[in-house]
């Protein structure tokens, strides 16, 4: 096993604050060496200029070669990046991972943006099922209404539908901020483990449905609350946070939070008891 | 998955067989077993139109079996026979693969009845009636099936359609989609799902006289909805009906001769986009479905869970 103990001589990892401690534990293994360079390179990314613009049709493409053409656009140094004519076609500008003015001029279907990690993206139409699923960091922007499972799974970043949402939106949500316009459909914030969903408009039935963690704030009408959900007070915090959430996210500049419904997670499923497994086989 | 695409004119008519066929090519992806069309055109509206099949076209899995086509002939010969004992017409007869139909016929007797004496001959299956109607399905995609039917200069209001991948049974013509929503006439409906108490509602139909011809869980839907109606209901009262009596996922359409609807479960666990304008509504699993007809930038949406909506032309 590698000796993990360090001498005087400080490694680049901990000059760059990314951990101070020392590592002895028997089980800690060392996987890298943090003074390589290849170590700190961040594969599939580009550094991009944001004055250098392009415009790219799409329309006559398929998503992979639209996909490789903007992968090719950005290792070209093009910061500014506008699609034109996707007409609803999947799974366009996923997998992006660095920094890049993405502007779609039009539609996209399923599985847009997906597994992106520090775009601003702004669609100006409609999206489809899955937007912006596993997002990890960056902005997205859509202008008109969004499909079902809106922001499925993302761990971070401000996902922002100016109009409505279908069904699932943030699921297995794992933190960022999901921002709705409109109305959402059913079991919003379905199995969310953290993060934070604003709706605007009504959502539909079994809101937050066995929702771990995080917090739902719904402007309107709620069509029924899931298991385990149940209502929060709001704070000043909470509504000091909305106020300036909802403005970097350009709209409900005038919405009264004060009247928003806090929704947060009950923690009365059976997994949120104090007893071990061997413990919970003895009660029953 | 299975793909779905509807339209519907208001006020007009137009090509809706290279419409849908668009569509549904569109959504090839989704299901490429099997194609149906069930195209409301511009008939006269004088006489019947009768789509019926004297035998299959077997895929994988079917339960099925192909035939020589002298069987079919002779089946043909029978319904033919059939047909004139009921006190049907026939003014016009097409031939249009060796083992489907199309008839213009006169009829004005009771339709039930009608139907069950044809379909009690062996291995026939009435496809559809009505006045505008015209039902077709069969193996292949969007494009085999139109090229075969000679559907791509159909004018018409309105129509829907389906793109199968079959999972809960072969494939063959009897388990596609459209199902014709016995026994009513210019009534048919497609799904996109899976009903998880089909044989349940199956036995309680039976039991009032319903009839199935396939084991597709799919057909339940126009049905179900066919029972409704024969007790009274509107059709938007027996979609509405249905969201509870019918358990499972599922986004389905139902056209009539001057109507179109949907309807999505509880859980909006199916996809369904959705156009609509002063002039035309046009929906599909996939908006790649409703681009394929308008490829200019145009608002579409979800519909929500549990919602029906029914337009007329």
């Amino acid at each position: 096993m590698a000796n993990l103990k360090t001498g005087d001589k400080k490694t680049k990892a901990q000059s760059m604050g990314m951990h101070t401690e020392v590592l002895t534990g028997k089980t800690q293994q060392k996987f890298f060496n943090p003074d390589e360079a290849e170590n700190f390179f961040y594969w599939g990314t580009y550094d991009v200029d944001f004055n250098k613009r392009t415009e790219l049709d799409v329309k006559d493409m398929e998503c992979k070669e639209a996909n490789s053409k903007i992968d090719s656009l950005m290792s070209e140094g093009y910061g500014t990046i506008v699609i034109k004519n996707p007409q609803g076609k999947h799974s366009l500008g996923v997998g992006i991972l660095n920094k890049l003015n993405l502007i779609f001029e039009g539609s996209l279907g399923y599985f847009g943006v997906g597994s992106i990690d520090g775009p601003m993206v702004r669609v100006n139409g409609r999206v489809g099922w899955s937007c912006a699923e596993n997002m990890m960091a960056g902005k997205v922007v859509i202008e008109k209404n969004a499909g079902s499972c809106f922001g499925a799974a993302i761990r971070g970043g401000d996902l922002i539908c100016k109009g409505s949402v279908g069904a699932r939106t943030g699921i297995d949500q794992k933190g960022g901020t999901i921002i709705i316009g409109g109305d959402a459909g059913a079991f919003t914030g379905f199995m969310m483990q953290r993060g934070r969903i604003v709706i605007l408009g009504d959502v539909g039935i079994n809101l937050g449905d066995s929702m771990y963690d995080g917090t739902i704030y719904v402007g309107g009408k709620i069509g029924s609350f899931g298991s385990d959900a149940v209502e929060s007070p709001m704070t000043k915090d909470d509504m000091d946070w909305l106020k300036r959430k909802l403005k970097v996210a350009e709209i409900g500049d005038n919405f009264d939070v004060s009247k928003m419904t806090k929704v947060v997670a009950g923690k009365k499923l059976w997994n949120y008891d104090a007893l071990e497994p061997t413990e919970k086989k003895g009660a029953i | 998955m299975c793909g779905i695409a509807g339209l519907i004119h208001r006020g007009k008519s137009s090509n809706v067989g290279e419409e849908l066929q668009s569509m549904l090519q569109a959504l090839k992806h989704r299901g490429p077993d099997s194609t149906g069309y069930a195209l409301y055109a511009n008939n006269d509206g004088q006489n019947f139109i009768l789509r019926f099949k004297v035998g299959e076209n077997v895929g994988e899995g079917s339960s099925s079996v192909n035939e020589d086509e002298s069987v079919y002939n002779e089946r043909k010969k029978t319904v033919d026979k059939k047909l004139s004992e009921l006190g049907a017409i026939v003014v016009k007869d097409e031939k249009l693969t060796p083992y489907s139909y199309r008839y213009e016929m006169k009829f004005d007797k009771d339709l039930m009845d009608f139907s069950k004496a044809i379909e009690s001959i062996e291995n026939v299956e009435i496809l559809s009636i009505g006045k505008s109607l015209e039902l077709i399905k069969d193996l292949g995609d969007a494009t085999a099936v139109s090229e075969r039917y000679g559907l791509n200069k159909v004018q018409g209001t309105h129509g829907i359609g389906h793109a199968r991948m079959a999972t809960e049974s072969g494939v063959d013509i009897k388990s596609a989609h459209p199902f014709w929503g016995y026994p009513f006439a210019d009534v048919s409906v497609v799904h996109n799902g899976q009903l998880t108490n089909y044989w349940n509602n199956r036995r309680v139909l039976e039991n009032k006289g319903m009839r199935f011809m396939s084991e597709c869980d799919s057909e339940l839907i126009a049905v179900f909805l066919a029972e409704r109606m024969r007790n009274g209901a509107t059709l938007e009262e027996g979609m509405k009906e249905s969201l509870s009596g019918l358990d499972g996922v599922f986004t389905y359409f139902v056209a009539t001769k001057d109507s179109l609807g949907m309807a999505k479960d509880t859980m909006a666990a199916k996809p369904l986009v959705l156009y609509e304008s002063d002039d035309l509504v046009a929906m599909g699993s996939e908006e790649i479905a409703i681009r394929s007809i308008l490829p200019q930038e145009i608002d579409t949406y979800d519909p929500f869970d549990g919602e029906v909506k029914v337009w007329q032309t």
